[in-house]
This record gives structure tokens, C-alpha cells and sequence, in this order.
């Protein structure tokens, strides 16, 4: 187990390595915030006074609020750690929704073939050509009503974006793979096609699905603060959301308060790119073609003339 | 150096029309790995004259298609050569990567197992050729291109009709065809022909293999054949050396070695080859061995049914034997009375370690 | 023949044979253009198998040998089910517990009972790399077949899978349970395929060339596995090979095939003795022998096995026969080669000149018995040129095939002698499907040449 887990940095060198480190280094930061948000953040996400006193407006960074407050009297430095738990959960949500959905679609899809596989190529290259933030903008509106804004809603309207792209690459991938000898052979030994694309393709078409899944994870995170920012994401009574605080701030620039706004755009601008990195690094060591392997620099040691030769016996 | 070039061949430094077009000695190409260096080709050394036909035969992973790839310079990532290659008298290992590269193709060429991987699908035949012949002779006109193309189609056996067909339109045995006349086009004096005709069936293979063995007539090149099929190396070649671990184990005329093997090795594989005379089932024991440790002494003494005490512990020599095949075999020096020196708890045969099958190629 | 003894003497010689082919054909639907598919045009088919006739015995090893496009491995999946038949029929007859011969066709049956039946009949790979599931250690592969048809679980089903490695000689089994076949060499990974072929106990083993990915240091080892497997569990072999040589090694009986028809069959010491089929002859004769003295020099086929979409009229050997006759089918598409064949030898000049005559080549791809080449202008010296062709090589087997050559209005007339397809027919001890035997030829057509085919 810890072998597979290592597997990724055994097999790269030089600045894969270091590039999946430092974006490991990074998201474990907005981890440990999203886990431990109610003990390291200072106060609550929407808590605007402490022991009786009410929190200041607007007040610049000091010793009670080091980042300082914004608009609404919440302190910036609680706001920015508990919204690293919204960004983390609705992410981590909206990945492995799409991950269910499209991957067995995929699977089913390219194993079967025939007018189930040209339907659901169809449809889900209509969802991939729609642009995305478009998308995700009707799905969130859709789902507002039923859901309400909170972060299920905005996980929903994050994973129909990006089923289409968990699809397309196990599809493409399973039909490849259909023709291998060892799914005929596992149909001589009797297999039904469920065992077959269960045990037989899933294990070799998933491969490349972590690095998609990383690389989605980042694109997620600015696609839910965007929705943030339009106001079509999590409502601020709900939690904590960097993209609505960052709307928010946006009129605080102008009048020199720079502190409501360069918070919650540096966690955005942070945590993508760690998850980035880390998407590009697990790319090196998962891709084989990419990946360079760690070879031994070969010292050969300098030979005496050869007995033989000298001696004159070889005449070939 | 110098003084063993006048030792063993006084007369070999010029370049004249009946010297080696290939002389490699003491070559060694090891490549890196995770776990070390692989001594791939481990001091190897052979002359090939002018039209002659070498045959490179051994198990895989004994290091014959390295070798063939480093007599060109095309080295895996890594690696490193060393020795003495000469071809016409030149040292190619001294030579700049820039004039290595020019010289392949032009001087130096190569043949692939796979065809069509190495043929663009989108490029038509002609233009296959009119880029290999523009790449190295510069301002070659039009005219000239397509005669020498032709010409070079005509002499393995492809209509003149199909010349601005697309690789596609061609059967396996013809892409093999076409990959030698692209080859030939630009009438390279060494060709190195690495499992040629392993993708083909056998009637286009029995084809490709009687145009090759009458390549000498045509264009009078050197040829290196590699080859796992002992038959192929009957068929085609004048000489045949035997590989073994990164070494040349047994080098001869081919007739000689066939019919008179000095080495076990040889013998052995022989032995183990399926043929049409074939009356018993034989196999070598064991698995070639891992070519980051090879074996102390002889590389073959672990799978050999002729070793004895000396052949662990100390690496035999290369001599010649009679007959004129030359081999690096304690139990030949012996049989043939090249070491009388030898004390009797040196010849005492090894008694060799029971190898399971789990242990078997 | 190794036919068990008591088995003949007990049922009489239909109670021996094991399966039954009989007229069966495998043909694949080509797939197309784009286009063609997007309107649904008939794009044409690859007969991959066309028209087989074959019994295999109880206990015999039976040789499929031929060229790459001969059809052997569809003929094999076929035998399995893994290709549906698209016409004749396939009856496996397994004797039952009660010692009664059952009556299964293979080629009707579907889903479950398709699944079920390969427990009775089982498969081994040209390519032991790719026969494993790169993804799933060795013992649950080996096992999987058990686990499959719900046979063993749990510790059964580990001492079951231990019991079949070791069995194929990958012992201790400990080692190998839980590698990946990444692990493996070459030679191991195919006694491991081979172990999950038997685990099941199956009753046939078809094995499509399972030694030719090998080093042949390790060939004699898997052929010898196979030898001592066929004696201890009484298996029945179907080997497919391209490899005369391992075939006449291993096999009782043998069936040499070219374009997707059995072209001769009998036991495999009559057909090494005294092959019949001209296109037995160029197999063994191409076979490198590794023998200097033994080389003999000899006359090679030309060309390569035709596309089996369109395949020749009459035999489909005979454009590739040295000695092909009349009655063998020639045809236009015989005149394209021999043009191109002629010209290959030629100057590029007295190319120019003489493909500038003939005109487009492209026209004579249609298989035709009559055909006109050249124009009106040029007839004259289009027919000195096919005569002068005919004077260079006047051995040629095409010109036997050739009725008359006649300038016409159009250009030059060839006209082809009417030609027949031959059938399997008794000579000696083994069938061939040639016109010339049974010696002396027969007058008589065993069927049209244009036979279903053209």
C-alpha cells in the first residue's frame, strides 16, 4: 500500500519531482485549514463579535484580526480558513460525483459500442463544447430552486461540467483496450462482459483518472468562486466562499483597502496552483511517455589491453 | 592501442579496397538503469569485409540488437561506448555527433523489423525517396531521383507502377522491401538488418531473405544480420557470431560453426532449435543471465554442460580454433590442447545447481 | 493417429471424433468508409473463413498451418465461439459422465451456455504478454477461470490455483502468486496462461501459436509442457501455427490452410513424406533449415496471400502456383501482376514506352475472363508486347491459363480458359484441393470457379 503511494516519487526525478512536491506541500496547507478550520481560525466564518465586543468595519490588519475585516465586520483570516473547508468539500464532492458518473459511462460506453456508445458520444461532446462556466452558471440557477444555495448544490452544478471529461478519456481508452488479447482471453475462460469490464478493463482504463481528477479539482476551485463572485454560488449565510468575498471587496480597492481583497484572491490563487502542480507531477509518473526514469550514470571502468589481443589471438 | 594495431595487423591501417569496412574492437556499450549499469555489449570484437554477410545470432536480451544500433551510433539514453569501431579505416567513435549523423543513411544504414512504423503513411513512396536522396546529396535533380529510386525498387522486386503509392497500399513483405530499397537508395557500404523478417510470413520471409543474401551482387554491401533463427543465418550468411551476455562467444564461417559448433552455447542452441529434422525435444536450461551482474568466469558456466572448476572463477580467451572458427571456451582450449597447464582441480566438472523451471526464461 | 484404441473399438469411428466442422464460414463485415457506413452501403465482407470441413478426433494434436490471412486463428476462435459462425455448423460431442456421447453445436449457442461451454474447451495465446491482464497478480488470473463458473473459493480456490502452477512447472508456486505478469519472463508468463487454460480440467485446447513469441531456447521447453500435459490430463490439441517445422514435431494430423480453406489435410508423416498441394511444397521448402548441407536451392512463390475480400477466381493459390494450369481460374487481375512483373525487369524508358500503351491498369482489378487492354491505335504493338512477354518466359504457368490473344477493335482481347475451383478430394492417404489431383487431372469440375466467391 505505501508502495503504490510512494510510487509517484520513486518513478520521477529532477523537476517533476519537485514540482509534485511543492503542490503536495501547498494543498496540504488548505488541508489541514479545511480539516481543522474550527481550531485554528480564530473565530467563526460569520461571527461578528467576540467576548461582547463587536468586530471593527473594514479595519486594517492588528493583533486581534491579523488579516483584518471586511465589510460585514467578519474577521478576513477566519473567513479565508474556513472557506478553504467549503472550496475542499464542494471540490472533493463535484470530483468523485463525476468520477461515478463518468467513468462507468465510459466504461459501458466503449465496451459496448453500437448506438448506446454513438448516443452517449453525442451528448456528452454537447456538454463538453458548451463552455463550462455557462454551464455551470444554468446548472447552479437550476438547482437553486430545489437545493437552495448551499454546497451540494454548487458540488452538482460543478460535476455536470465535468462528467463529459471523465467520459471521454476512459472511453477512449476502453475502446482501445476492448481489442486486447487478454479481454479475449478472459471471454475464453467465460467471463460475462460485467466480470470483463469490471476486473478485466477498469483496473487498465482508470489510470490516467487522478491526474484528470487533480487538474479538475484546480479548475473547479475558480469555477466555484466564480460562481461566488456572481452570487450564484454558496450563499454567505451557508459558509464561508472566497469567490463571494472577493465580489464583495471588489468596491473596497478603489477607496485603498486592499485587504479585504488580496486574501481571499491569494487562497484562490494558491490553492489552484498547488493542485495544479500537483496534476502536472502525478502526469509525469502516471504518463510513461513523459516520465524520464532515474538511471544510474554507467562509470565503465578503463580495461587493460585484453590478454588475448595482445597476444595477437584475435584475428577475426 | 597503437601498439596492438601493429602487433595484430600490420597491414590493416589504410584503408585500401580489400580492408574490413566495419573493424570493431573491444567494444562496450553499457546502458543505465535503475539498478545499474547493463553490460549490454561487454568487449566485442569483428571485422566485416567488404560484401560480406555477418550473421548476429543469440537468445534476447543478449545484447545483439545494442550492438547493431551502436555500430550506427544510435545509442539508448545514457549509455555509453567505448572501444575501437573503424569503418574504412576512420574511427567512428571519434567523429562528431553532426558527421556520425550524416554519415548514416548515406554510408551507414539500417534496417528495421517493423516496417510501417517507420514509413510516414502520409508520404507517397516517391516522396520517401526523393527526401531520403535530398537530405544527403544535396542538389540532386529530378531526374536523377527518380532513376536511382526506381533502380533500387527494381533490384528488390517492386513494380515501377506502384512507385507513387502510399506505404498503406503495400503488403507486409512489400513495406519490408520498400524499408531495404530506401535503405540501398543511397548505396551505404554497411547495412545493419536488425530481425528483418520476424513480422513476415514464411514464404515473404524465405523472399526478403534470398534479396538480401544477393544484395553483395548488386551493391556490394556489408551486411549485419541480426537474427534469433539459426535457419535465416544458414540461409543468408557467409559468417555467423554467436552471443552470448555482451560477448561474442563463437565467430566463424557459418558452414564451420553450423556443422562443427567449438562453443557449448552454440551447440546447445542449435541443439534446441525446432526444425524440420528434428526428431527430440532439447533445451538449454536456465535463463541468460541479468547483464548488471553477469556471472563470475564464463558467462555461460551456470547453463553450460561443459563446465568445469576453472570456467567459475576465471573468463576464458578468445582463439583460434582448427577449423577457423574462433571461440573463448575453456572446454575447447582443452579438447583441442591449448592449456596443458591446467591443475586437475580446475577440470573438474561443476557440478551444477539444479535450476527449476520457476527459474527459466 | 493416437486415437485412443478402446475408444474406436467401443463407438465405431464416429464415437472419436471430438468436433465437427462442417461448411463452416466466418466472414467479417468490412467496416468502410466514413461515408459508406454514415448511408449504409454495403461495404463488402473478408472471408475469413470460407467453407471448412474438419473433424478432430478424441486425443489427437490437429495442425492448422498457414500464412498470416489464411484464416487459421479465426478458425480457432470459431472452434471456441469467440467468432460466430456465419453459416455451416461446429458440434462439439463431449462423452458425459455416464460414458454417453452428447451432441452440442457450438455455433448456435449463445450467452450462458456459450460461457459455460468453456469449461469443456479452452485457448492459449500467440502473445503470453498480452494474454494477461497487466493489472491482476498471477494467482487471481489463474483463478479466475474458478472463481468465474462459481467452481471454488477460498482456500479450494488457492489450493487449486497453486496445484495448476505447479502443474505447468512454475514451482514453488509461492513465488509466483502474487507477482504481475510485468514480473514474469516470457517463458513464464505462457505456462501461466497455460495453467488458467487447465485449471478448468477443459477437454480441448486450442493453442494459436504459442511458441512463436518465444526465444527458441524456450520453444522446446512450452512444447514439451504441452506434450506431458496432453498425456497426464488427456487433452485434445488444436495447434495453430505459420511453422512447419514445430508442427510436424507435434502434431498427428495437419491442416494447411491459405485463404480461409483447408488445401490439403491427412496425417502429419503423409504430408512430410510426400506433400501433395503446390502450396505445401513452397511451405516447406521455405523453411530456413539450420544446416548448411541441407540447403537446397529452391523455387519460391512469388508474391504474397491475396486480400481474402476478393479472393482469386478458381484455386486462390494459382497465382502464386509454379505449376498451375488451364483449369486454375486465371483471370484479369493475373494479367495486372504479370505487366508489373514484366516491367520490374524492364529499363524505366521501355517502361514509359509500354505502360503508355497499355493504358490504366486500374480497369483490370474487376475480375474478369475476357478483358481488353490498349486502344484501337495501339493494338499492334500491345500484342507484340504480350507476345515478346511470352517469348522471355515462356514457362510462365499464366500462359497456359491465356485462351487467345486477339487484336480487336477496342485494343488487344485476352480471353482466359474457363477454370474450376477444386474441392477436397481423397489421394493417397491425405485430401488436397487441386486441379491437379487425383492425378490424372479430372475433366470433370468439382464445382464453378466463380463459386460463391468472386
Amino acid at each position: 500500500m505505501l508502495k503504490t503511494l510512494l510510487a509517484p516519487f520513486r518513478n520521477t526525478s529532477g523537476l517533476a519531482r519537485w514540482i509534485l512536491v511543492a503542490g503536495l506541500l501547498i494543498t496540504a496547507v488548505f488541508l489541514v485549514f479545511a480539516i481543522f478550520a474550527p481550531w485554528v481560525a480564530p473565530y467563526g466564518f460569520n461571527q461578528v463579535s467576540a467576548n461582547g465586543h463587536p468586530f471593527p468595519k473594514m479595519a486594517p490588519p492588528s493583533a486581534d484580526h491579523w488579516l483584518g475585516t471586511n465589510d460585514q465586520f467578519y474577521d478576513i483570516l477566519s473567513r479565508v480558513i474556513w472557506g478553504a473547508r467549503t472550496e475542499i468539500v464542494v471540490v472533493a464532492l463535484s470530483v468523485a460525483l463525476a468520477v461515478l458518473v463518468g467513468v462507468p459511462l465510459g466504461l459501458m460506453s466503449g465496451f459496448v459500442g453500437g448506438w448506446t456508445d454513438r448516443t452517449l458520444v453525442l451528448l456528452m461532446d454537447a456538454l463538453y463544447a458548451f463552455p463550462s462556466l455557462l454551464l455551470a452558471i444554468v446548472f447552479a440557477f437550476l438547482l437553486q430552486g430545489p437545493l437552495g444555495g448551499g454546497i451540494v448544490a454548487a458540488a452538482l452544478a460543478l460535476t455536470a461540467i465535468y462528467i463529459p471529461q471523465y467520459f471521454r478519456v476512459v472511453r477512449s481508452t476502453t475502446v482501445s483496450a476492448r481489442e486486447a488479447t487478454y479481454v479475449e482471453a478472459a471471454r475464453a475462460i467465460g467471463a460475462r462482459n460485467g466480470t470483463i469490464m469490471g476486473r478485466y478493463l477498469f483496473g487498465n482504463v482508470i489510470q490516467s483518472v487522478p491526474v484528470i481528477g487533480t487538474l479538475n479539482a484546480a479548475d473547479a476551485i475558480s469555477t466555484l468562486a466564480a460562481l461566488g463572485f456572481l452570487g450564484l454560488g454558496i450563499q454567505p449565510t451557508q459558509a464561508a466562499e472566497w469567490g463571494y468575498d472577493l465580489s464583495r471587496a471588489l468596491d473596497d480597492a478603489a477607496a485603498g483597502i486592499w485587504w479585504t481583497a488580496l486574501w481571499p484572491g491569494l487562497a484562490i490563487v494558491l490553492l489552484v496552483t498547488g493542485l495544479t502542480l500537483v496534476g502536472e507531477g502525478l502526469n509525469e509518473t502516471v504518463n510513461p511517455t513523459l516520465r524520464k526514469r532515474r538511471l544510474r550514470k554507467v562509470v565503465m571502468p578503463t580495461r587493460e589491453p585484453s590478454t588475448a589481443l595482445a597476444r595477437g589471438e584475435v584475428e577475426v | 592501442m597503437e601498439l596492438r594495431d601493429e602487433d595484430v595487423r600490420p597491414a590493416d591501417h589504410q584503408a585500401g579496397s580489400d580492408g574490413p569496412v566495419i573493424d570493431a574492437r573491444d567494444l562496450r556499450i553499457w546502458y543505465g538503469t535503475e539498478r545499474g549499469a547493463v553490460r549490454a555489449v561487454d568487449g566485442v570484437s569483428f571485422r566485416l569485409r567488404k560484401g560480406e554477410i555477418l550473421g548476429l545470432v543469440g537468445e534476447s536480451g543478449c545484447g545483439k540488437s545494442t550492438l547493431g544500433r551502436g555500430l550506427l551510433g544510435l545509442l539508448p539514453a545514457g549509455a555509453k561506448m567505448d572501444g575501437e569501431l573503424r569503418y574504412k579505416g576512420e574511427d567512428l567513435l571519434a567523429l562528431p555527433p553532426k558527421q556520425m549523423f550524416a554519415m548514416r543513411g548515406s554510408e551507414l544504414g539500417m534496417i528495421f523489423q517493423e516496417p510501417l512504423t517507420r514509413l510516414n503513411p502520409l508520404m507517397r513512396i516517391s516522396q520517401h525517396f526523393e527526401e531520403t536522396l535530398k537530405t544527403h546529396e544535396k542538389g540532386i535533380s529530378k531526374q536523377e531521383m527518380q532513376r536511382r529510386a526506381l533502380e533500387a525498387l527494381r533490384v528488390m522486386g517492386i513494380p515501377p507502377t506502384r512507385y507513387r503509392s502510399y506505404p498503406h497500399e503495400f503488403s507486409g513483405g512489400m513495406r519490408q522491401r520498400l524499408m531495404i530499397a530506401l535503405a540501398l537508395v543511397l548505396r551505404p557500404s554497411f547495412v545493419v538488418a536488425d530481425e528483418p523478417t520476424t513480422a513476415l510470413d514464411v514464404l515473404v520471409e524465405a523472399q526478403i531473405i534470398r534479396i538480401l543474401h544477393d544484395l553483395r551482387s548488386t551493391y556490394e554491401t556489408s551486411l549485419l544480420l541480426i537474427t534469433h533463427n539459426l535457419g535465416i543465418i544458414a540461409e543468408a550468411c557467409d559468417r555467423v557470431a554467436v552471443m552470448y551476455a555482451g560477448e561474442i562467444v563463437e565467430i566463424g564461417d557459418a558452414r564451420e560453426v553450423f556443422s562443427n559448433p567449438k562453443h557449448p552455447y552454440t551447440r546447445e542452441l542449435l541443439r534446441s532449435t525446432i526444425s524440420l529434422s528434428t526428431t527430440g525435444l532439447n533445451y538449454i536450461p536456465g535463463a541468460p543471465p541479468d547483464l548488471v551482474e553477469p556471472p563470475s568466469g564464463c558467462h555461460f558456466h551456470p547453463r553450460c554442460p561443459d563446465a568445469m572448476e576453472v570456467c567459475r572463477t576465471t573468463h576464458p580467451v578468445m582463439r583460434q580454433m582448427p577449423g577457423g572458427t574462433r571461440t573463448q571456451c575453456w572446454a575447447a582450449d582443452l579438447a583441442n590442447g591449448f592449456v596443458d597447464d591446467l591443475t586437475e582441480d580446475l577440470t573438474t566438472p561443476l557440478t551444477r545447481e539444479e535450476i527449476s523451471v520457476a527459474d527459466e526464461a | 493417429m493416437p486415437t485412443k484404441p478402446e475408444t474406436v473399438a467401443s463407438e465405431g469411428a464416429a464415437g472419436s471424433i471430438l468436433m465437427e466442422l462442417s461448411d463452416l464460414e466466418v466472414h467479417f463485415q468490412l467496416r468502410g468508409g466514413a461515408l459508406s457506413r454514415l448511408v449504409g452501403l454495403d461495404t463488402g465482407s473478408v472471408r475469413a473463413v470460407d467453407g471448412v470441413n474438419l473433424s478432430l478426433h478424441r486425443g489427437e494434436v490437429l495442425g492448422l498451418v498457414g500464412e498470416s490471412g489464411s484464416g487459421k486463428t479465426t478458425l480457432g476462435r470459431a472452434l471456441l465461439g469467440l467468432a460466430p459462425a456465419t453459416h455451416g455448423s461446429i458440434t462439439y460431442r463431449p462423452r458425459g459422465k455416464d460414458g454417453k456421447v452428447r451432441e452440442r453445436v457450438v455455433s448456435s449457442m449463445h450467452g450462458r451456455e456459450l460461457r459455460q461451454l468453456r469449461t469443456d474447451l479452452q485457448m492459449v495465446f500467440q502473445d503470453p504478454h498480452a494474454a494477461l491482464n497487466p493489472s491482476m497478480t498471477i494467482e487471481t488470473a489463474i483463478g479466475h477461470p474458478l472463481r468465474i463458473h462459481g467452481i471454488a473459493s477460498g482456500a479450494e480456490l488457492h489450493r487449486r490455483v497453486v496445484e495448476s502452477l505447479e502443474r505447468v512447472g512454475l514451482s514453488p508456486a509461492e513465488r509466483f502468486l502474487d507477482k504481475y505478469p510485468s514480473d514474469l519472463s516470457g517463458g513464464q508468463k505462457q505456462r501461466a496462461v497455460i495453467a488458467r487454460a487447465i485449471i478448468l480440467d477443459p477437454e480441448v485446447l486450442v493453442a494459436d501459436e504459442p511458441v512463436s513469441m518465444l526465444d527458441m531456447s524456450v520453444r522446446a521447453k512450452i512444447l514439451q509442457l504441452m506434450l506431458d500435459l496432453k498425456n497426464d490430463l488427456g487433452l485434445t490439441y488444436v495447434y495453430i501455427t505459420h511453422d512447419l517445422a514445430t508442427a510436424k514435431f507435434f502434431c498427428d494430423r495437419i491442416a494447411i490452410m491459405y485463404l480461409g480453406r483447408i488445401v490439403e489435410i491427412g496425417p502429419a508423416a503423409e504430408i512430410f513424406a510426400d506433400p501433395k498441394h503446390p502450396y505445401t511444397k513452397a511451405l516447406l521448402q521455405a523453411i530456413p533449415e539450420p544446416d548448411p548441407r541441407q540447403m537446397v536451392p529452391r523455387e519460391l512463390p512469388r508474391g504474397e496471400i491475396p486480400d481474402a475480400a476478393s479472393p482469386p477466381l478458381g484455386c486462390s493459390f494459382h497465382p502464386r502456383c509454379p505449376v498451375a494450369v488451364a483449369e486454375c481460374g486465371w483471370e484479369s487481375r493475373d494479367l495486372r501482376s504479370l505487366l508489373e512483373e514484366h516491367w520490374t525487369r524492364q529499363d524505366p524508358a521501355v517502361y514509359e514506352e509500354e505502360s503508355a500503351l497499355v493504358g490504366d491498369l486500374d480497369r483490370l482489378d474487376e475480375p474478369q475472363k475476357q478483358v481488353t487492354i490498349g486502344t484501337a491505335g495501339s493494338s499492334t504493338r500491345v500484342k507484340q508486347m504480350l507476345d515478346r512477354m511470352r517469348d522471355e518466359k515462356p514457362d510462365e504457368p499464366f500462359w497456359l491459363g491465356v485462351e487467345s490473344v486477339t487484336e480487336s477493335a477496342g485494343g488487344v482481347d485476352v480471353a482466359f480458359h474457363q477454370g474450376y475451383d477444386p474441392l477436397l478430394r481423397r489421394t493417397d492417404g491425405v485430401e488436397v484441393a487441386c486441379v491437379l489431383h487425383p492425378q490424372p487431372v479430372t475433366t470433370e469440375p468439382s464445382r464453378p470457379e466463380n463459386h460463391d466467391r468472386a
